[in-house]
């Protein structure tokens, strides 16, 4: 199964590169953002045909290796 | 005095560390990341460098290599580790030394000789030191110390900040601050102090004809204490 998640870094964490690509896209001429966070995108193949078994594999990942949970919070967001 | 240097694929001061840790007396053995078993040791040193290319997060995959769960047995029972630049970095990544280091504040890769001012003397890394200002070098674009707030709280009622980035009077200001460290912080004991991360090499000020000698103090005296 094909698991996709997010890293985010959280809300207080400071983002200097979003803040460049928010001036730069502001430079741009797209005027209307309030705020830009980068954050990080994987998608996993894991060897496993139940969805529920396959998320909490791929969670595993993210809380021990994927993110750093002092200043990045994971989601889930695809199974397929 | 028995050292070890771990070199991980991507470590590029790893063998500068050894010529210091050689000159001031030790004798020290290069450890490949991929080995089990660490070598006799009263200090384990993690050197500076870019270990899995900084990949994911800076350290994030080194701390998880073969020989880490030995230096991390090391720490916990007591043994001297000492993590330079990247080797800080794995080690926030180990959870030995709390916190983060997060991209420099002002996004640049700094590479330049700073002052840090000592703030603990109750450790065995800077025991009977006779200086309290050192000139230091950094090169680093992820030095940016932070921690949670609680942490923070943590670290200062443990005595845990081991240097402040300071000017040369050993004053702690904003302007002081290279990479936008919370609080000047360039490095950080664990609770039991025997556990040391920070962002500036001493191992590149160990000659005055290179650079400059602070290094030197550093490790006589770090040989000192452990003897």
């Amino acid at each position: 199964m094909k698991v996709s998640a997010i890293i985010t870094l959280k809300k207080d964490v400071l983002d200097p590169q979003g803040k460049v690509i928010n001036q730069t896209l502001d430079g741009m001429g797209f005027k209307d953002i309030n705020e830009v966070r980068q954050g990080k995108y994987f998608e996993i193949d894991v060897k496993e045909n139940d969805p529920t078994k396959a998320k909490r594999i791929v969670e595993d990942m993210c809380k021990k290796l994927l993110a750093n949970l002092v200043i990045e919070n994971y989601k889930i967001i695809e199974i397929q | 005095m028995k050292s070890s240097v771990i070199t991980f694929p991507g470590s590029n001061c790893d063998r500068d560390m050894d010529v210091a840790l050689k000159k001031f007396g030790f004798n020290n053995k290069m450890v490949w990341h991929n080995d089990n078993e660490l070598p006799k040791s009263d200090l384990v040193v993690l050197p500076g460098g870019f270990s899995y290319g900084d990949y994911l997060r800076c350290g994030s995959m080194a701390s998880k290599s073969k020989i880490m769960q030995s230096v991390i047995n090391f720490a916990k029972s007591g043994g001297l580790v000492l993590g330079i630049c990247n080797g800080f970095q794995i080690l926030v990544e180990t959870g030995l030394v709390p916190g983060v280091l997060l991209r420099n504040k002002y996004l640049e890769f700094i590479c330049k000789n700073v002052f840090v001012k000592l703030d603990n003397k109750d450790n065995p890394y800077f025991k009977n030191i006779d200086k309290d200002i050192f000139e230091l070098h950094i090169a680093h674009n992820e030095g940016n110390y932070f921690c949670t707030d609680d942490q923070l709280k943590e670290i200062k009622d443990n005595n845990q900040v081991a240097i402040y980035y300071s000017n040369n009077k050993g004053q702690i200001d904003e302007i002081s601050n290279p990479n936008g460290s919370i609080k000047n912080i360039a490095g950080i004991f664990n609770k039991e102090k025997n556990v040391l991360g920070m962002m500036p090499h001493p191992e590149r000020m160990i000659d005055q004809s290179l650079s400059g000698e602070d290094g030197s103090i550093f490790f006589k005296n770090l040989i000192k204490n452990i003897k």
